[in-house]
């Protein structure tokens, strides 16, 4: 068993798995139909990309485990996922400013695993890709729609962005994972993916009239495995089925 | 049984996408190849998107069909390299789409990141009139955009670029 690969493809699926469940929770409450739907659209595809992701997890684990085990059967602390997706939906605008700060990030991150020396990684990334391609662009649209829109949208999103941005320096924090696999050629240089980022996010905020928040002191601890308490409630809920009745199945 | 290739593709053109019956899953270019090893049958597929729930269908049935056929043993092989793109939709299955009130990607690349829907026009699967606009870039499945004809009134399916 290669733990440097295995975590890393954890890093990679938990974030998928964690922010597709949140965003799930929109179901049925979306603002109007269509948001509703596309919200829940969104959540599908990153469950699916964290499907993927877990049954090759499984693989390198070779310890006989299913997709299944690894999504429903790890705690808390061997969540490897980042801070910002466990965050609370809030409002349609918060979770639009969340998803869209995971999304520049995701775009250009599975951009440059296209390349992964891995060709199990290269290839989940290059599908995963062209369906993170529409979130981008989804979330991109809802910033400057509700930024420049009217003065209590454009205030509610403003907050929205003051209070998630504290998650965001973790984004590009090297892990020993990562480090690991960007030295042995199957992973990606953090740093490149924040240079895009970057611009992505001040291209963005112009055109939706919001003020980039100052550099401040960022929250990390997600990919070590020590999470906000919000984690905790996903898991209870997202678990509690196999914990109830191990082995359930359809 | 032993069975050639040829009659093999023939088959599975009887298999259809359990989203959008009018389609199957050859018209879709979800079938990538198959091999045949003695008297074991190897279909390899590939998604179209990661989360599509038809896929567990689709193996399904790929199975069942050949079974009936008297094939065995058969194996499913899902990869994901090449990513599937809706340029491998066959000219039949975009006829067959737009006959059934979908309207089929529009050819050619196009910026997809581009912003506020700066994409082509997509011609009404209905009236045919090209004065139509996007009402959300998310729709009923996975695969598609919801839209709605301004000359015709009629809302629309539009079969997204992937
Ligand atoms: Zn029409």
């Amino acid at each position: 068993m290669n733990n440097n690969l295995l975590n890393y493809v954890l890093q990679i699926s938990d974030n998928a798995m964690i922010l597709g469940h949140r965003l799930s929770e929109w179901c049925g409450h979306g603002p109007i139909l269509e948001q509703d739907i596309a919200l829940t659209n969104i959540a599908l595809d990153l469950i699916g990309q964290a499907r993927s992701l877990y049954q090759y997890a499984a693989t390198v684990d070779g310890q006989g485990k299913t997709e299944d085990d690894l999504a429903y059967l790890r705690i808390e602390t061997k969540y490897k996922n980042v801070l910002l997706v466990e965050q609370p939906n809030g409002h349609f605008g918060s979770t639009i400013v969340r998803q869209f700060l995971f999304d520049a990030y995701h775009y250009a991150f599975y951009k440059a695993l296209v390349n992964s020396a891995d060709e199990t990684l290269s290839a989940i990334a290059e599908k995963s890709l062209k369906e993170v391609t529409y979130h981008l662009r989804f979330s991109s649209e809802w910033m400057i729609r509700l930024g420049d829109g009217t003065e209590e949208s454009h205030q509610k999103m403003q907050d929205a962005l003051n209070s998630l941005w504290a998650f965001t320096g973790e984004l590009f924090e090297m892990s020993d994972a990562d480090t690991s696999a960007l030295e042995a050629g199957y992973g990606v240089d953090l740093s490149s993916v924040k240079s895009f980022w970057d611009e992505k996010i001040s291209e963005i905020l112009k055109m939706a009239t919001l003020e980039k928040p100052e550099e401040a002191w960022m929250q990390s601890g997600g990919k070590q495995g020590r999470h906000t308490e919000h984690l905790g409630y996903i898991l209870t809920e997202m678990q509690y089925m196999q914990r109830t009745y191990p082995g359930q199945e359809w | 049984m032993v069975a050639t290739t040829e009659q093999i593709w023939k088959i599975l053109e009887e298999v259809t996408d359990p989203e959008i019956p009018v389609l199957t899953i050859i018209d879709l270019g979800i079938v990538r190849d198959v091999k045949i090893d003695g008297e074991e049958i190897e279909v390899i597929i590939t998604p179209t998107y990661s989360g599509c729930p038809a896929m567990n269908m689709i193996e399904v049935n790929i199975k069942a069909v050949l079974q009936e056929k008297g094939f065995h043993p058969i194996k499913v092989t899902t990869i994901l390299s090449p990513a599937w793109t809706t340029d491998w939709l066959s000219e039949a299955g975009r006829e067959k789409l737009t006959k059934y009130g979908i309207a089929p990607p529009v050819q050619g690349a196009y910026d997809k990141s581009a912003l506020f829907s700066a994409e082509r026009v997509v011609p009404c699967p209905h009236c045919n009139s090209s004065n139509t606009s996007m009402i959300s870039l998310f729709g009923s499945t996975a695969c598609k955009s919801l839209y709605k004809c301004n000359s015709c009134l009629e809302p629309f399916d539009y079969f997204k670029c992937h």
